[in-house]
């Protein structure tokens, strides 16, 4: 698609150009990220002015549409706003100018700052609805992660997966300043149990509440959503490094509301199966290896089955082998239904 | 607009100054100027306390760690706005009070009451009964309001006040998380507000249709009385959705109702989506009437008329109708349908059209004209630059996909702040000194004026200019503690609220120079370019005016 092609050009251009100078006015400061682990790769920069380091597509044209379509457009209204009340200072101030002009029309120009402002709005909606759809069109995801909000901590679901109920709470010495810096976790953001998803795979995360409305929010992927009791909603990512990224509880949700962090660890796809199998589940080569092999064993059932009803046909009448055949030609489908039975078995 | 006067008042004054004795004059009082007068002081007296909040808000986000709302604090020895729920409680009751109790009472009660009948040549509103009891009203609710900030609310014994944010979104104000009274003051205290402007709507909308002066068509009439027309219509029409909302969520506290309640089959979404239904033209209730007033200021200071008249009324107009269409642009983040929020998109960037006309409007007439840069209009040419940041990172956010990284993070706080707080409360700092002799009878000190705008206008950006970029960085609003990469704007923001004290330091500072030395106002101090009605009168106006209507001739001008 054409946008898409611009799209990434931009981004392109993007890291050379607003990047570099934006890297530039922040290079004097320690990014605080340095003061943790390596591995740690998505939290707030001190002193920063740009939005946060992206790792995801969505994120990269999120910067994109930001950095190279709005934030030109803006700062070039209010440069000419600002411009044009300056020149009106020096020029149309009582001793410059003693005596006013009286018109109050000019059909021309009242057109064109009506008109001029629909044609740029129109091409900021271009770029924005572009970006809506591909948050909206979700690629098949590789993993499905249910995220609920409780008062005042996230848990997390690998529905399909078999893996349940991992609480991800603030670690306690994360709460304190003195506290964090000494266990060198990064202040109101470390958790005990990270989300932990597989990097360059499409990551879809249902995300509900228990009790009040949450919001679940991960800057580096450019990504949020609302966790409203009695709905479910979606989003998705993938993201393209792996590290630690982090993100904070955004709707107001009661006294520690501030001290509900989400953090997603996003690792490699081997140490992600590691990871499921360890903690009781199956990955999904495994569940698919099963449902293979549940349906091969249907299979080969009607197999027999069609084999017996052979032999009874040699023994029996014709009007039976009719019967038979139906038998036979239903035992694949039977077959199929397990399968997916099965699998939805597993998803539960 | 209408200019010419043709009415003598002077011989008038013997009938008009009988004033009433004081208690009956301010306590009774059925006049709209004095309702107006006390509508203002009011609304100071209340951005005392809200801003005195903010300073409490932005002490405690100086730097990381918890330094105010915490045990063995300050506040804590004193026993209000005890721990982490004190600190919800004062963002809530700082957003409250600075919509309902500052901004609304001092551009619609204040401003509103006092020049719209001067200016559409009418003798009084049209229900000056009325007119009390919608200030009264206002005052109950704000007792009501301070009240709910000192009894049980959250879950904790010592949690005291609503800690739920001013849009008071369920199941948060549900009575399972916010068990105690507080809210169900506050709730009360937005009934009675809410029918306090609701009464002044109707006077504003019956004044105005009603009472113009012979000659003063709706297209003759001021600008500000047309600001003030549309915001009444906004609240008419929102303010009861307002009210729906907020005893559903009373009888889901206290009935056994479940309107938005999930486990019995109510839709916490439901009331978000009632709330800013009435949110969004609040936003313009807050803002229409400072665009009516920056154009007589811009208007007066440059000696020429208004640019494009016609089109400024019915921009107005047009933002108050689509205002009502795009409140879901609050919500993006619910989980809405795609088309849903596509449309909000368009329909909110509609809105930058009319706005835009406005301002390229006011450059226009500022535009070959002699301008006097007095103190009224530095406010409003301040106005103009900031109300432009503001808009413009309005234009950013309605798009769904950037909102969808900076919702509910500081950019937002930020761009509400430079549309009300830098311009909203500009425009009332604007309309204050531009009307200051008339409704005192005395001069302000035009350096101190001087002095106390550039304070401010320093102080307001270095604190919310900073905000865009922990915005974009991911802060959310509405914490109380933030990571260490959130620390040096924090920082830089905190220090901007203590210049601006500062600026309002200075403020006080000319308000009581003025009070001592007591110089003599004249009926117009600002010559030729004052051409509204109010300037043909005395000031102060004398206290009943146009017992002879004045008749209004066209001026040629449109």
């Amino acid at each position: 698609m054409g946008i898409r092609r611009l799209t990434m050009a931009g981004v392109r251009a993007g890291k050379a150009g607003i990047g570099a100078i934006l890297a530039s006015l922040s290079a004097w400061f320690v990014g605080a990220g340095m003061a943790f682990a390596e591995e740690v790769a998505g939290l707030p920069t001190d002193k920063a002015i740009h939005l946060q380091k992206s790792v995801s597509e969505l994120k990269d044209d999120a910067i994109f549409f930001h950095d190279w379509i709005l934030l030109p457009i803006i700062t070039a209204i209010v440069v000419l706003v600002l411009g044009l009340l300056i020149w009106i200072v020096l020029r149309y101030n009582k001793r410059t100018n003693p005596t006013p002009a009286r018109f109050s029309h000019n059909t021309t120009i009242e057109i064109l700052w009506t008109v001029v402002p629909v044609l740029i709005l129109v091409y900021i909606a271009f770029f924005s609805f572009s970006l809506m759809r591909k948050y909206e069109n979700m690629p098949d995801p590789d993993v499905v992660v249910k995220a609920t909000g409780y008062q005042w901590y996230w848990a997390y679901d690998f529905p399909e997966l078999g893996v349940e109920g991992i609480e991800s709470r603030l670690l306690p010495e994360a709460r304190e300043l003195e506290s964090a810096r000494a266990a060198n976790v990064p202040f109101l953001l470390g958790v005990d149990n990270e989300l932990i998803v597989p990097v360059n795979s499409v990551v879809q995360v249902q995300v509900t509440a228990y009790d009040v409305i949450h919001a679940f929010a991960l800057p580096a992927f450019g990504v949020k959503i609302d966790a409203v009791p009695g709905r479910l909603n979606n989003l998705w990512f993938k993201a393209r490094e792996t590290g630690i990224f982090y993100g904070q509880c955004s709707e107001l949700c009661g006294i520690d509301h501030a001290y509900m962090p989400i953090a997603i660890r996003v690792v490699t796809q081997k140490e992600f199966d590691d990871y499921i199998i360890a903690a009781g589940g199956k990955t999904r080569a495994q569940i698919a290896q099963e449902a293979a092999a549940a349906k091969l064993a249907e299979q080969q059932a009607a197999a027999e089955a069609a084999a017996a009803a052979d032999t009874a046909e040699a023994a029996g009448a014709s009007a039976v082998a009719t019967d038979a055949a139906t038998a036979a030609s239903d035992a694949p489908a039977a077959a199929t239904d397990g399968g997916s039975a099965s699998a939805a078995a597993a998803a539960q | 607009m209408a200019t010419n006067a043709s009415v003598a008042h002077d011989h008038h004054d013997d009938h008009d100054n009988h004033t009433p004795p004081f208690f009956k004059r301010w306590f009774y009082s059925t006049n709209h100027k004095d309702i107006g007068l006390l509508y203002i002081f009011f609304s100071i007296f209340a951005a005392i306390i809200g801003g005195g909040l903010s300073g409490l808000i932005r002490w405690e986000l100086y730097e990381p760690g918890l330094q105010l709302f915490v045990e063995g604090s300050m506040l804590d020895s004193l026993g209000i706005f005890q721990g982490k729920h004190g600190y919800n409680a004062v963002v809530t009751a700082h957003a409250l009070i600075m919509v309902f109790f500052v901004v609304m009472p001092a551009t619609v009660g204040g401003f509103g009451n006092y020049f719209v009948p001067l200016m559409i040549g009418a003798p009084d509103m049209a229900f000056p009964r009325l007119n009390n009891i919608s200030f009264w009203l206002l005052v109950a609710g704000f007792v009501l309001l301070v009240i709910s900030l000192f009894v049980p609310g959250g879950v904790g014994a010592s949690d005291k006040g609503f800690g739920g944010g001013w849009t008071v979104y369920p199941p948060l104000s549900n009575a399972q998380y916010h068990p105690g009274p507080s809210l169900d003051l506050a709730i009360f205290a937005l009934h009675v507000a809410g029918a306090s402007s609701i009464l002044g709507a109707i006077n504003f909308i019956t004044t105005i249709f009603n009472m113009r002066a012979p000659g003063m068509t709706l297209h003759r009439m001021p600008l500000f009385a047309w600001a003030l027309l549309v915001t009444a219509f906004l609240l008419l029409i929102s303010l009861p959705v307002l009210a729906g909302a907020i005893t559903m969520l009373l009888t889901d506290r206290n009935f056994g109702t479940s309107f938005f309640i999930p486990a019995g089959g109510g839709d916490p979404v439901m009331y978000q989506h009632l709330f800013w239904f009435f949110g969004h033209p609040e936003v313009y209730i807050m803002i229409l009437p400072g665009f009516g007033i920056v154009s007589h200021i811009v208007s007066t200071f440059s000696k020429k008329p208004v640019f494009g008249y016609l089109a400024m009324a019915y921009a107005m107009v047009a933002i108050g109708v689509v205002g009502f269409v795009v409140w879901a642009h609050h919500m993006y983040t619910v989980g809405m349908g795609f088309n849903l929020r596509a449309y909000f998109v368009m329909a909110t960037m509609i809105i930058a059209v009319p706005t835009g006309v406005k301002i390229f409007s006011w450059i226009a007439t500022m535009w070959g004209g002699s301008i006097d840069f007095k103190v009224p209009m530095l406010w409003a040419i301040g106005f103009i630059f900031l109300f432009t940041v503001g808009g413009v990172t309005g234009v950013v956010l309605a798009n769904n996909a950037i909102d969808t990284s900076l919702h509910d993070t500081y950019y937002v706080v930020a761009h509400f702040h430079y549309v009300l707080s830098l311009g909203a409360v500009f425009s009332i700092f604007a309309a204050f000194f531009y009307w200051f002799e008339k409704m005192f009878g005395v001069k302000f000190n035009e350096l101190l004026g001087q002095i106390q705008f550039w304070i401010m206008f320093i102080g307001v950006n270095v604190i919310f200019f900073p905000q865009h970029f922990l915005g974009l960085q991911g802060m959310p609003r509405r914490y109380i503690d933030y990571p260490e990469g959130f620390a040096y704007w924090n920082k830089v923001s905190t220090i901007g609220y203590l210049i601006t004290i500062v600026g309002v330091g200075v403020f006080f500072i000319l308000l009581i120079e003025a009070a001592i030395r007591r110089r003599k106002a004249e009926a117009n101090p600002w010559g030729e370019g004052a051409t509204t009605l109010e300037w043909t009168l005395s000031s102060p106006p004398p206290y009943h005016q146009f017992s002879q209507l004045p008749v209004i001739k066209d001026d040629g001008h449109h």
